[in-house]
């Protein structure tokens, strides 16, 4: 372009021009204007005269009014840039907002992303593609700042954000003039960076290409007071003696910590390596001041992993062998904030810190102190209540869940259950709440006697407490003698009358979990009927998050189970709900609504209302759903509802395309829905329409497929399946020829009771075709019948009169068809 | 000293000695002893540790280095101010040096603190206690600089009465809140690990010491 040569103050202008305080100059194609020539001066930017006949040189007279910047002047000459930019407008401003203060950067940042476009393309005429790449430049360069604002797709800026970054240091080093951007970008980073700290990688590479922050010392004019008095104190903190360091300490601690510009002042100027280093001296004061600090930056994730990178978690972990308990106390306050993610986990495990924490539990240890308390001491209870809270952090990783278990602490947790101080209830209660996820400590928790104090924490006064117990039954519920001992324990009636306390959100999925786990045991179904938990149940199941809903419709799924759990459900309006959730896409929610609706389908009158609100319709449109779990609970629902549906064959018939999904579904490789979906078939071909329908759409080859599988559940379903499907023209001979038949008879080897019933069901209906008869026979199917204990003992147990007629007909079906004397029947009897 | 004299003295220092038991009082007594040597007591002259003896312990025992605040430290046991410190000086400074409540101690540090005595720690008292705190960085045009911020800090801190000095009150307001601020401008106290080593070998169990 004009002058191409860059001064070293920044400058493209000639040195004649400088003078008059002009800095570049700028050609500018817009879409619907002719080219502009801009000159752009410390007092704003202008149109010049234009490029003069010489090429090289142009007419540096001003043609026009002065702008405050490149972009008005480009609005004012061009309609559709002004248009383009109305839609980059509410970001434009929010950078507009920061750069208040440089007014004359903006413009001069802005020209030189332009001068970038328009000198790539230097002497060609300017096009509409460069401006636009000058433009996507400029709302690239200003996504730092969007990145900072919405918290969204941290990801998938990054990448973007680093070649903004990178843009941004080459600009700067041509340009070479003292900056206010780098230190504001880096603030504004940082805070990106918090958001993206849940990805791990991710703040680590972003660190990777973090400024020394001797950089921040050229932006002094953005950063807080607050800023320099605490670089101050570090260099006292770094020059200083105990005394002059016990000074800085103190006085650093007098700011507002859990302010993030202070926290990350702290650690740009070097703060956390000193405060790590003093806990390794001797100074215990030293080590007092500085965890009290750690212990309030550590709340800022960013400032976790920084002190985990610097190796501060071996240190604390030493520091809890400290004589001093308020050392001990601090340190493992610290750890518990530090310790939030996976490597901070680690780094506590594989340094032993697991084993001190869980020994600061003990607080019976006789203590090596004298007998007076000394100046900075803590209580005992203290030093078990701060284990317990990095215990709590900590025990969010499994290794640290067994570590925990292995180093003895559930019996020390036990203990410590029976204090009646909340704030050491809540971080014990906490801590075996997560743990309660391993399966050892459930087997433990039930015999150390836990659930007991459990239960009788529920009934506390304190919100979160009562949380953290509830969640801890929910985990520990999944064992049936738990829930026993909750119930024994007298921790239904707390866990009813909770659910009616609907403020906490938090604790009230807690408690509709707990409810929820312990309303698998009919016993309890029956306590909590009796509490009137049901009613309170329907009563949660609009307008609550979805964690409570998942949960409450859990528990409704198990009350129904029962008819008076059906019948309390509809008399209080529990469907109309219930079916509406349906469409929903939350998938523990579906997975859990469509087994209440299930269960509720169980009882034709509610069958009807079911109906009425169309809600096998959202069943079946839920065996579209991409999870498989929530296919399954779908298809095992709709079989009550298409044995209680009025006119079923009908209504199945009016799903358009309905049963082409249900056929299809047979192709799916997971054995619950193969399951579901054959159950849901042998309900479907009890109407010969529909069956001659499936049987169309090749029901019978994708069954006779499956026949080879191990699965009981699937066995049973399956087999029940085909003998319905035999009932339909030739399928029996289809089966036959499709190899169903020899796997059945292998069935028979399984020792379900159910499977040997549902199979012996279908080889009675295959039997009907000879050939079927013949591969019964070379498989040994009589003997396998005759000799199968389980068939025997139903055989001779008169007790199961039902099962014994069912299999004597069954036999003598296919003793029949199999034309063997009807008298073997006598002698399998025996 | 006969057996009788003994048994007095430790009995009458006992009984004004709340942080001693009396086995204790005796160890005490007996390293007092100890410590000044075999001086025959003569009616007039008094038995005691003088400022030298008296800064050596504070030296290897307790490990302080900070010469002024030894002084200090020797004129706060120093009770009567005769460049002496007297048996019963002696027990009942290390009550209070060893085992002191944090009222006892933060009296006793103020006064260590309050170089002229007057009821206050000045900004000139705390620029000189302070005045070796800081590494000398010879990059910097007034190397008092830092010392100066140090003590503004230091009054920011504690001077809730904003005189420009502390009175005892804002000294005690301020270390209620933050402990750490009892040995505000200079280590006067023994740190934790040197008192249990200094306690173990004075007042070892009886048994074993008459064996040793």
């Amino acid at each position: 372009m004009f002058p191409y040569y860059e001064f070293s103050n920044g400058c493209r202008a000639p040195p004649w021009r400088q003078i008059q305080g002009e800095i570049c100059y700028v050609l500018v194609k817009p879409h619907d204007a002719e080219t502009l020539c801009i000159t752009c001066s410390k007092e704003g930017v202008f149109l010049n005269g234009g490029k003069t006949d010489d090429e090289e040189e142009i007419n540096y007279e001003r043609k026009g009014e002065i702008y405050k910047d490149l972009v008005t002047l480009l609005r004012e000459k061009s309609a559709k840039f002004s248009e383009n930019m109305s839609q980059q407008e509410g970001r434009f401003n929010e950078e507009q907002q920061k750069e208040k203060d440089q007014p004359n950067e903006a413009p001069e940042e802005e020209a030189a992303a332009l001068r970038k476009a328009s000198t790539a393309s230097r002497r060609s005429a300017l096009e509409k593609k460069q401006i636009s790449l000058g433009r996507s430049q400029m709302t690239k360069r200003l996504e730092p700042s969007l990145n900072w604002k919405t918290t969204v797709d941290a990801e998938e800026n990054k990448s973007s954000l680093r070649d903004t970054q990178e843009e941004k240091h080459g600009g700067r080093l041509e340009k070479s003039r003292p900056s206010a951007s780098p230190g504001r970008a880096q603030l504004l980073r940082k805070s990106a960076e918090k958001i993206e700290e849940i990805i791990s990688e991710s703040s680590s590479e972003s660190e990777e290409d973090e400024e020394p922050p001797d950089h921040l010392q050229e932006a002094n004019a953005d950063l807080p007071s607050e800023y320099w008095q605490i670089q101050k104190l570090v260099k006292y903190l770094k020059g200083g003696n105990q005394t002059a360091t016990v000074i800085a300490l103190c006085s650093m601690k007098d700011f507002n910590l859990a302010q993030e510009t202070c926290q990350l002042a702290i650690r740009d100027v070097g703060g956390l390596e000193v405060l790590i280093n003093l806990l390794e001296t001797d100074e215990v004061k030293c080590k007092i001041g500085s965890l009290k600090i750690l212990k309030e930056i550590s709340h800022n994730p960013q400032i976790r992993r920084n002190i985990v990178d610097l190796g501060g978690l071996p240190v604390m972990v030493n520091i809890l062998d400290s004589p001093h308990k308020s050392l001990k106390c601090l340190a493992a306050e610290t750890i518990a904030n530090v310790a939030k993610f996976r490597r901070a986990w680690r780094a506590v495990r594989r340094h032993g810190g697991i084993t001190k924490l869980v020994a600061l539990l003990d607080c019976r240890q006789p203590s090596a102190e004298p007998a007076q308390p000394g100046l900075h001491e803590a209580r005992d209870g203290e030093v078990a209540r701060c284990g317990a809270l990095a215990l709590w952090s900590c025990s969010k990783s499994c290794a640290n869940k067994e570590a925990i278990r292995r180093a003895g602490g559930i019996p020390l947790l036990a203990r410590l259950l029976k204090t009646s101080r909340e704030d050491m209830l809540i971080p014990v209660v906490a801590t075996l709440q997560e743990c309660a996820s391993e399966e050892n400590y459930r087997a433990a928790i039930k015999a150390e006697r836990i659930i007991e104090n459990l239960v009788k924490n529920l009934s506390s006064e304190n919100k979160q407490l009562q949380e953290h117990c509830a969640m801890a039954i929910c985990q520990c519920a999944e064992d049936e003698e738990t829930r026993d001992l909750v119930r024994l324990r007298g921790g239904l009636r707390p866990l009813a009358s909770l659910l009616s306390n609907t403020d906490n959100k938090e604790r009230l999925a807690a408690v509709t979990g707990a409810v929820w786990k312990c309303s698998i045991s009919k016993e309890n179904v029956t306590k909590f009927r009796e509490y009137k938990a049901i009613e309170a149940l329907v009563g949660l199941l609009t307008d609550q998050p979805e964690e409570v809903l998942v949960n409450a419709v859990g528990a409704l799924g198990e009350c129904c189970q029962e008819p008076e759990g059906r019948v309390t459900v509809r008399k209080r309006g529990g469907l109309q709900p219930l079916v509406d959730l349906l469409v929903g896409t939350n998938r523990a929610l579906l997975v859990n609504v469509t087994k209440a609706v299930g269960a509720c389908a169980v009882e034709p009158e509610s069958m009807m209302i079911i109906d009425h609100l169309d809600g096998v319709r959202l069943l079946w449109s839920l065996l579209k759903n991409p999870h498989p779990d929530v296919k399954a609970s779908a298809a095992w629902a709709l079989c009550p509802c298409i044995q209680n549906a009025k006119d079923a064959g009908e209504m199945v018939r009016s799903f358009v395309g309905g049963l082409e999904l249900v056929v299809n579904l047979l192709k799916s490789d997971n054995k619950e829905v193969l399951a579901s979906v054959c159950a849901a078939i042998t309900n479907i071909a009890k109407d010969q329409e529909n069956l001659a329908v499936i049987t169309d759409h090749g029901v019978v080859p994708l069954l006779s497929k499956l026949a080879n599988t191990n699965n009981d559940k699937l066995r049973r379903h399956l087999a029940e399946a085909i003998s319905r499907c035999c009932m339909w023209g030739r399928n029996r001979v289809a089966f036959g020829k499709h190899k169903a038949v020899a796997p059945l008879v292998r069935n028979l080897k399984s020792n379900d009771t159910s499977v040997h019933r549902a199979t012996a069901q279908a080889l009675y209906q295959l039997s009907e075709d000879a050939d079927n008869c013949v591969t019964m026979h070379e498989k040994g199917a009589v003997k396998v019948l005759l000799t199968s204990s389980v068939v025997q003992s139903q055989l001779c147990q008169c007790g199961l009169g039902r099962n014994l007629s069912d299999v004597k007909v069954l036999l003598k079906g296919v003793f029949e068809h199999t034309k063997l004397p009807t008298c073997c029947i006598t002698a399998g009897c025996k | 000293m006969n057996r009788k004299k003994l048994q007095k003295l430790t009995d009458s220092l006992t009984k004004n000695c709340k942080h001693f038991n009396k086995f204790e009082v005796k160890c005490l007594i007996n390293l007092f002893y100890n410590l000044v040597g075999d001086v025959t007591e003569r009616q007039g002259v008094v038995v005691g540790l003088d400022r030298n003896a008296f800064r050596n312990i504070l030296h290897m025992t307790f490990g302080m280095t900070d010469d002024m605040i030894m002084d200090r430290v020797f004129r706060g046991f120093d009770k009567d101010n005769d460049g002496y410190i007297t048996v019963s000086e002696w027990v009942y400074g290390l009550s209070v040096f060893l085992r002191g409540t944090l009222e006892e101690k933060m009296k006793y540090c103020f006064a260590v603190f309050d170089l002229n005595g007057d009821g206050f720690i000045s900004k000139e008292e705390m620029f000189h206690m302070l005045k070796n705190s800081l590494l000398k960085q010879p990059s910097e045009e007034d190397p008092d600089e830092g010392i100066k911020d140090l003590v503004e800090i230091t009054l920011r801190k504690m001077d809730h009465d904003h005189d420009g000095k502390l009175s005892f009150a804002d000294y005690e307001r301020a270390v209620r809140e933050e402990t750490l601020l009892l040995e505000a401008f200079g280590p006067c106290l023994p740190d934790p690990k040197s008192q249990k080593e200094f306690e173990a070998q004075v007042f070892k169990d009886p048994n074993e010491f008459n064996e040793v």
